[in-house]
């Protein structure tokens, strides 16, 4: 269910920019090359306020560079986008303030106490110290964290880890959350516990990007765009992409449309 | 000590391992049967590594015993070392070596060499053969996975451990490294192998599901879903999050997770009680409705090596 009227209640850092755009995310033939090796091919699509957009592919299809690029980390060969309401191709900086990420390899420092690690994010994203403290009051007392605050992350169960990793990520109030792979390897009942947490964060107007190699998860997306060789060769709901396919469910309609991928990796 | 038994590949008895306060492995018992594929199915944290790295001789179990093709872990480490392929989960494959140079070393080490032993790694590794002066740390993650494969099985082990090998992995080229194992079964070779991914356990002959350094259940996983000790049902609508909090918030459905495009609801059998599955059902549909919901099928399923695994890890 996309969100898509609730109005936000937002405000910009900057003051400016990542205007009232419904369109959280837009990439227009974005293309990024590597020598003669096109990564990501002339990909389009939009992608909502509030919307959970699930971005599928197999190893090397292109996920990552084409991700790297939304997140303003890599700037694309052609074409051009915009992420909360900026540039991908010229406002770097600002993109990256105005998202958030988290991926199973990477998300908290394990050496940091709990409220250490969301002092250093919100730090690093410019809240301001009484900002810091008052939501993190609030987290703890939401995630039921308050005998955690003073652990170190390192000491606490996955499943902790992660319901933090990701409340730090969106700590700031992203208008977007990249979410790269961030389910893999915890059990699952903490895996589906994790999905209710982006449901929950949806419902409050932030838009979630996400990549799984569960398709199961596929199904829980509003969207979902299947890149193969660097193209998106399929983007709907999953019920549409289900019946486009004749496939009973979503792995189904992965396991055709990767097949067909040319490049040596898959 | 029990004599060498020749049909058992690998036995473990009574085996635990702590780090400081935490309690890795406790207790750990099963055998795996010479040419059998076994999984190792849990999520991370739940002790699969530590078991590799206790079979594999790399680390002392605190207590217990196990063995490895009727060597003792401790005392025969020498012999296990010569006899097993391991790939750790980890990508441990000498990066800056081309993928030949690192075949052939592991083939050196183990007093072989490749042509010795190509026909058992031939179909896996013509895969990458085109890319065979590449320097291995520069080779896909697909493609990292054949190589460190065909390293693990150059000198004809004759029993393979594999921890976590499709982690991260998309579900084609997973479907792919299955068919890689199967074949390698029918060479008699026993497999020894740890997934996260909970649709991987139908593939395996038997499996031990592992959670908290202990096993829930060791069996075929038919047996395992013929255990499922609930009554299982689907349940779908036009508004599946919001059903979600709805069959959460009664009694009846409070135990429900979702499950792809359906949620699954697991519900206690009452055999004191005649027509339950009727009762639950026409019920739980009325509740449905009255929330707004349009589109509700109800139906009841078989469950899932994940059900299982939910259902006994929630004891």
């Amino acid at each position: 269910m996309t969100i898509s009227t609730k109005t936000s209640n937002y405000t910009h850092p900057s003051g400016a920019g990542g205007l009232s755009t419904e369109k959280v995310i837009i990439a227009e033939q974005l293309t990024k090359k590597f020598g003669n090796f096109t990564a990501v091919d002339n990909i389009s699509f939009e992608v909502e306020r509030g919307e959970i957009f699930g971005f599928l592919g197999a190893n090397g299809a292109g996920k990552t560079t084409a991700m790297r690029m939304l997140c303003g980390l890599s700037i694309p060969t052609s074409g051009k986008g915009t992420v909360a309401g900026f540039d991908i191709g010229v406002q770097t900086e600002l993109v990256k303030k105005n998202i958030g990420y988290m991926s199973q390899k990477f998300s908290l420092y394990d050496d940091l106490k709990v409220w250490e690690n969301i002092e250093l994010f919100g730090g690093i994203y410019g809240m301001k110290d009484k900002e810091i403290k008052e939501k993190t009051d609030e987290l703890m007392h939401i995630l039921n964290f308050e005998n955690e605050r003073n652990k170190l992350v390192g000491s606490l169960p996955l499943g902790f880890k992660q319901k933090l990793a990701f409340s730090v990520s969106i700590f700031h109030n992203p208008q977007v959350v990249f979410l790269d792979e961030p389910t893999g390897g915890v059990d699952p009942i903490t895996r589906r516990r994790f999905w209710e947490l982006i449901y929950d964060a949806t419902s409050r107007g932030i838009t979630i990007f996400v990549t799984t190699h569960y398709m199961d998860e596929a199904e829980y997306c509003d969207r979902v765009s299947i890149m193969v060789d660097g193209r998106i060769e399929a983007l709907d709901s999953p019920k549409n992409l289900k019946k486009q396919f004749e496939a009973k469910n979503m792995d189904d309609v992965f396991q055709q449309l990767a097949r067909k991928a040319k490049r040596v990796d898959s | 000590m029990n004599k060498p038994n020749k049909d058992i590949a690998i036995h473990c008895d009574s085996v635990s391992k702590n780090y400081k306060k935490v309690e890795a492995l406790k207790n750990i018992c099963f055998d795996v049967k010479r040419g059998e594929i076994f999984g190792l199915i849990g999520p991370d944290g739940a002790g699969k590594t530590t078991l590799f790295r206790i079979l594999t001789t790399l680390i002392l179990p605190d207590r217990g015993m196990a063995s490895v093709d009727s060597f003792d872990v401790v005392k025969d480490y020498k012999e296990i070392r010569k006899c097993v392929g391991y790939m750790p989960g980890r990508f441990s494959l000498y990066q800056d070596l081309t993928v030949e140079e690192n075949l052939n070393f592991f083939a050196t080490v183990f007093g072989t060499t490749v042509v010795e032993n190509y026909e058992l790694i031939k179909d896996i590794y013509q895969q990458i053969e085109p890319f065979k002066t590449r320097r291995a740390g520069k080779l896909s993650g697909g493609m990292k996975q054949k190589l460190a494969l065909s390293c693990a099985l150059i000198h004809k082990p004759s029993v393979l451990f594999l921890d976590e090998p499709t982690t991260g992995v998309d579900p084609v080229s997973r479907k792919e490294f299955w068919g890689m194992l199967q074949k390698l079964k029918t060479k008699g070779i026993t497999i020894l192998v740890s997934t996260p991914y909970m649709d991987e356990a139908v593939l395996c002959d038997r499996i031990a599901l592992i959670q908290n350094g202990q096993f829930l259940k060791i069996d075929t996983p038919k047996s395992i879903v013929t255990q499922y000790q609930n009554k299982l049902w689907a349940v779908e609508s036009d508004k599946m999050h919001k059903l979600l909090i709805d069959l959460r918030g009664n009694e009846m459905t409070r135990n429900c997770f979702a499950f792809g495009d359906k949620i699954h609801i697991s519900s206690p059998l009452n055999p004191t009680k005649g027509d339950l599955k009727t009762f639950d059902k026409n019920k739980i549909e009325e509740i449905i409705l009255n929330n707004g919901h349009k589109n509700v099928i109800i139906s009841e399923i078989e469950p899932s090596i994940e059900d299982c695994f939910m259902q006994l890890s929630q004891k």
